[in-house]
C-alpha cells in the first residue's frame, strides 16, 4: 500500500525534476531504516524525521528494509537518485562493522555515501543474569578469566550490534564464552531473565528497563560518562576497564551525489531537530545520547565512518565473523 | 479481588472515553479493512499508520494500533474463509475448513462463527490478562531453548494429526516444509545455506510469500481448470449467521479453543502460532466423526479462531508486563510505545496504571467493536462471492501481487508467489496437503533454532530434553499423541483408515 503510494509520489516527481535543488524539497523524502519497525534505528529516525518534516515543509515517509543485519537496505538506499529525495539511517553495524561482516558488500561505508550527520547514540551496556555469582565488573572479568567457555553469551543475531559488541568485549577483556544466538534482542533479553543464559553487551534503551526493574544486573556502560537514565551503573573506566568504550552510533546519510546545498539544507534540518527541547528529551528517555558538534557535520560523520570501520574490520576478522 | 475491580474499573474509564471509544473503533475499522487484502497483515498495516498516531496521547495511540492489530487479525481470516489465502501462519487452519464451508455456499456462518468465537475468546482473555498478567508472566520465563524445542516437537506431531490423507504423504509435506525453512542465513554461524548466492534468500523465505503461492495462487489454478468448481462458490448463498445447530457444534470447540490459545499466547517466540493448530488437532480428534473435517466442519471453524484471537490478546501479556515482545508485531508495538514516550517493561503497569489497565480494557472494547463492524459486513462478503469467477480472480491476483510486494517491497517476492503457486498446484494434483508443510515451515525454523541453542548451552547433552520437567513432559505428549495417531494404522497393517 505504501509503495504504492510511493510509486504515485515518484511518478508526479519525475514530472517536477526540472525544479531546482534551491525549492528542495518539493515533495515528500523517504528515510530508508534498514531494520524492522520498532527497533531503536527506527525509534531514534522516527523521532528526528518528526521534527525535520516540520524544517522542511514536506513529510519525511520512513520505509523499513529490513534483512541482512541492515544491509539490504542502505544496499538500496546508496543505489537511489541522489536527489535528496532519498535518505537513509545507517549506523554502527551498516557503516562501521559491515564491510568486515559481509566480504560481498555492495557499498563502501566511507565512500558511497554524502553524509549528513549523527543523529543519536545509544551506550552499550554489560549486563548479566539476576543470579550472577558477580556484583561488579571486577568480579565479573575475574569470573570469566577462571570459568572461560562455561559461561554462555547471548546476542541478537550475526551482525547485531549485541554481536558486534560482544565480540569486541572479548577481545578487549581477552575471554572466549560460548556465544548463543538469538533472532532479535527480546528472545535474548528474555532467556537473559530466565536465567538460561549468563550475560550479554546490548544497546541501553532494550535493557535499561529490564535494569530499572531488578530482572537483569548491570556492570558497567561502555561510555566516557554515566548515562542519567542509569546513574548507578558506573562506566567501563570508572569500573577498571580500559579500551571498552563502544556506542551505537545512528546517523543520516544521503546518496553519493547528493548536490552540495541539498545536504547543506538536510544537515541545518538535522542540526535543528537535534536542538528542540522535545525531541532532544524524547532521546535521552531512552538512554541515547546527542552527537556533538563535530559529529553534527558531514565532515564529522564522515571521519567518524572511516575511524569506525578502521576500529571494526580487525577486531571481527580475528573472531572470525562472517555474516556470508 | 478489590484490586482486580478497582484496576478495572480504572481501565474501563479509560477505554470508555469518547476519543478512546472511537480510537479503538477506527482501528478495528482500518484494521478489518485492510487485513482482509491478502497480504497486507497487521506489521505493514501498524508500520504503515505509525505517523498518523504521532499526534495522539500515548494510550489514545496504542489502542488505535492494537485494534489495528486485532482487526488485521480478524479480517485475515475472512480472507482465508472466502478465497483460501491465509494472511498469517494463525489462518492457515481457518482455510481448511473456512473455505470448505464458503464453497458449500455457507460462508456467512463460518464468517459469523469466526465473529462470534473470537469474541467470546477475546473477552475471556481479557479477563485473564487483567486477573492473572502479572503471575503468568513467569511462564514466558520458564521457556528456555529446551523447552522450546520439546513444544515445537509436540507441534509437529499435530501436523501428522492434521492431515486428511495419508499420514506418509503429511509426514513427506512436513519434512518438505521443515527443510524449505533451512534457506537462509544461518543464524549461528551466519553462513548462507541453500540461497544459490541470491541475495533475496539470504534472509530465507518469507512466510507470506510461501503461504500466499501453495493456498492462494494454488486455489485459483485449480478453480481455473475445473469449470464445474468455478461455480460453486456460487450456488445458493443460504443463511448468512449461525442457527441453534451450528451454536450446539460449536459452544464447546469454542471453550476449549479459548483455553488453548490463550495459554499459548504467553510463550515467547511466537507460541501463538500453535494455538489453532493444536485447538483443530483436538476437535478433530474429540469428533465423533473426524472424517467430516476438511470437508467444511464448523467445528473446525470456531476452535481455532476463537484460539487464533485469544492468543493474539495474551500475547500482549510478556509485552505489557515485562517489556519483552513475544512476536513481530508486538515488537512493533515496543516501538510505537517507545516512540510515545513510554519505555516498555516491568514499570510500566506502577508507573503508567491509566495505560496499562485502558489497554486491556480497550482490548475488550475493540473485540465488541469487530463483532460491531463485522457481523453487518458478513452479508456483503457474502455477496462478493457471486461475483462471476473470471472478474473475481484477476482482481484477487492483483491485490496478492500489491499485497505482497507492500510486505518487503521486493520484486522477486511477487514472482515466488508464482512459483510457489505452481508447486502448490501439482501438490494437489498429487494429492499432497499444503497444510502440513505450512506447518513444518513455521515451526521448522523455531525446531531448529531452539534445539541448536539447547544444544549449546548443554555442552552437546541431550540429557538436557529429558531432564528438565517441562521440556520431558511435552515430550511424553507428543510421543503419546503420536502412538495414538499411528495406532490404527499399525494394527490394520496400511493407512486407508487415514485416508478417505
Amino acid at each position: 500500500m505504501k509503495n504504492v503510494v510511493m510509486a504515485l509520489a515518484a511518478v508526479a516527481g519525475l514530472a517536477a525534476t526540472g525544479a531546482q535543488a534551491q525549492n528542495y524539497p518539493t515533495r515528500p523524502i523517504t528515510m530508508i531504516v534498514p531494520f524492522a519497525a520498532g527497533g531503536p534505528t527506527d525509534v531514534i529516525a522516527r523521532i528526528v524525521g518528526d521534527h525535520m518534516s516540520r524544517t522542511l515543509g514536506q513529510q519525511i515517509v520512513v520505509e523499513n528494509v529490513a534483512g541482512a543485519g541492515g544491509t539490504t537496505g542502505i544496499t538500496r538506499a546508496a543505489q537511489s537518485q541522489p536527489d535528496g529525495y532519498t535518505i537513509m539511517m545507517g549506523h554502527m553495524g551498516t557503516h562501521g562493522a559491515a564491510p568486515a561482516l559481509y566480504p560481498n558488500l555492495k557499498y563502501d561505508p566511507a565512500k558511497d555515501f554524502a553524509p549528513i550527520g549523527v543523529a543519536a547514540g545509544t551506550p552499550i551496556v554489560i549486563v548479566a543474569k539476576k543470579d550472577f555469582p558477580a556484583n561488579d565488573l571486577k568480579g565479573f572479568l575475574e569470573y570469566l578469566k577462571t570459568n572461560g567457555d562455561k559461561v554462555n553469551m547471548a546476542h541478537a543475531g550475526v551482525g547485531s550490534v549485541s554481536h558486534s559488541t560482544g565480540i569486541f568485549f572479548n577481545s578487549v577483556v581477552k575471554v572466549k564464552p560460548t556465544m548463543v544466538a538469538y533472532r532479535g534482542t527480546g528472545p535474548a533479553l528474555n532467556d537473559l531473565m530466565g536465567n538460561t543464559v549468563d550475560f550479554m553487551t546490548d544497546q541501553i534503551v532494550n535493557v535499561a528497563p529490564q535494569i530499572q526493574g531488578n530482572n537483569i544486573k548491570a556492570f558497567a556502560i561502555a561510555t566516557p560518562e554515566r548515562s542519567p537514565v542509569l546513574p548507578n551503573v558506573p562506566t567501563t573506566k570508572e569500573a577498571g576497564l580500559d579500551g571498552y568504550e563502544v556506542s551505537a552510533w545512528n546517523a543520516v546519510f544521503a546518496p553519493k551525489g547528493t548536490p552540495p546545498d541539498v545536504v547543506k539544507k538536510l544537515n541545518d534540518a538535522l542540526v535543528k531537530s537535534l536542538e528542540d527541547e522535545n525531541t532532544k528529551k524524547r532521546l535521552l528517555d531512552l538512554g541515547g545520547v546527542l552527537p556533538s558538534a563535530t559529529e553534527r557535520t558531514p565532515e564529522g560523520l564522515q571521519k567518524l565512518v572511516e575511524s569506525e570501520v578502521a576500529r571494526w574490520t580487525p577486531v571481527l576478522k580475528a573472531a572470525g565473523a562472517t555474516a556470508e | 479481588m478489590g484490586d482486580f475491580f478497582s484496576n478495572l474499573s480504572l481501565g474501563f474509564g479509560v477505554a470508555l472515553s469518547l476519543q478512546n471509544l472511537g480510537l479503538a473503533f477506527l482501528g478495528c475499522l482500518v484494521g478489518t479493512l485492510i487485513g482482509v487484502l491478502p497480504g497486507v497483515g497487521p506489521i505493514a498495516t501498524i508500520a504503515m499508520l505509525l505517523p498518523i498516531t504521532f499526534g495522539l496521547d500515548p494510550t489514545g495511540a496504542l489502542i488505535m494500533l492494537a485494534g489495528i492489530y486485532y482487526g488485521a487479525q480478524y479480517g485475515g481470516s475472512t480472507t482465508a474463509i472466502l478465497v483460501n489465502i491465509p494472511g498469517e501462519a494463525t489462518s492457515v487452519v481457518t482455510a481448511l475448513d473456512g473455505h470448505q464451508m464458503a464453497r458449500q455456499g455457507r460462508a456467512g456462518v463460518a464468517l459469523g462463527i469466526a465473529a462470534i468465537g473470537s469474541f467470546f475468546a477475546g473477552t475471556v482473555a481479557t479477563l485473564v490478562i487483567a486477573a492473572l498478567g502479572a503471575p503468568l508472566t513467569k511462564l514466558a520465563l520458564v521457556f528456555g531453548p529446551t523447552e522450546y524445542f520439546s513444544l515445537m516437537v509436540m507441534g509437529l506431531v499435530f501436523a501428522v494429526v492434521l492431515a486428511r490423507g495419508s499420514i506418509l504423504r503429511a509426514v513427506a509435506m512436513i519434512l518438505v516444509g521443515v527443510l524449505l525453512s533451512t534457506v537462509g542465513t544461518d543464524l549461528e554461524t551466519g553462513e548462507e545455506r541453500m540461497t544459490f548466492g541470491l541475495p533475496f534468500l539470504a534472509d530465507g523465505i518469507d512466510f507470506a510469500v510461501l503461504a500466499m503461492g501453495i493456498f492462494g495462487i494454488a486455489e485459483i489454478m485449480r478453480n481455473l481448470d475445473h469449470t464445474e468448481h468455478r461455480d460453486v462458490v456460487r450456488q445458493a448463498i443460504g443463511r448468512l449467521l449461525p442457527n441453534k445447530d451450528d451454536f450446539r457444534q460449536s459452544y464447546k470447540p469454542v471453550i476449549r479453543g479459548t483455553l488453548i490459545g490463550s495459554i499459548l499466547g504467553i510463550l515467547p517466540g511466537n507460541g501463538a502460532v500453535l494455538g489453532p493448530f493444536a485447538s483443530y488437532t483436538l476437535e478433530k480428534k474429540l469428533a465423533k466423526d473426524p472424517r467430516r473435517f476438511g470437508r467444511g466442519a464448523i467445528e473446525g471453524v470456531a476452535g481455532p479462531e476463537s484460539a487464533n484471537n485469544a492468543g493474539a490478546q495474551t500475547s500482549f501479556i510478556p509485552l505489557l508486563t515485562l517489556g519483552i515482545p513475544p512476536n513481530a508485531v508486538m515488537a512493533l508495538m515496543v516501538g510505537a510505545m517507545t516512540i510515545h514516550g513510554i519505555i516498555p517493561g516491568p514499570q510500566v503497569m506502577t508507573k503508567n496504571p491509566t495505560l496499562f489497565w485502558g489497554m486491556i480494557a480497550s482490548m475488550w472494547v475493540g473485540n465488541l467493536m469487530l463483532l460491531v463492524i463485522n457481523l453487518p459486513l458478513v452479508g456483503m462478503w457474502v455477496r462478493l462471492l457471486k461475483v462471476p469467477y473470471r472478474l473475481m480472480f484477476p482482481a484477487i491476483l492483483m491485490f496478492c501481487c500489491i499485497g505482497i510486494y507492500s510486505i518487503n517491497s521486493l520484486p522477486t517476492d511477487v514472482m515466488f508467489i508464482g512459483l510457489f503457486g505452481f508447486v502448490g498446484y501439482v501438490l494437489i494434483k498429487f494429492g499432497f496437503e499444503p497444510a502440513p508443510l505450512l506447518l513444518g515451515f513455521v515451526l521448522g525454523k523455531l525446531m531448529e533454532e531452539n534445539l541448536r541453542r539447547a544444544l549449546i548451552i548443554s555442552r552437546g547433552s541431550l540429557e538436557t530434553f529429558i531432564e528438565r520437567p517441562i521440556s520431558a513432559g511435552l515430550l511424553a505428549v507428543a510421543t503419546i499423541l503420536l502412538v495414538i495417531a499411528l495406532l490404527p494404522s499399525i494394527r490394520k497393517g496400511r493407512d486407508e483408515v487415514f485416508t478417505e
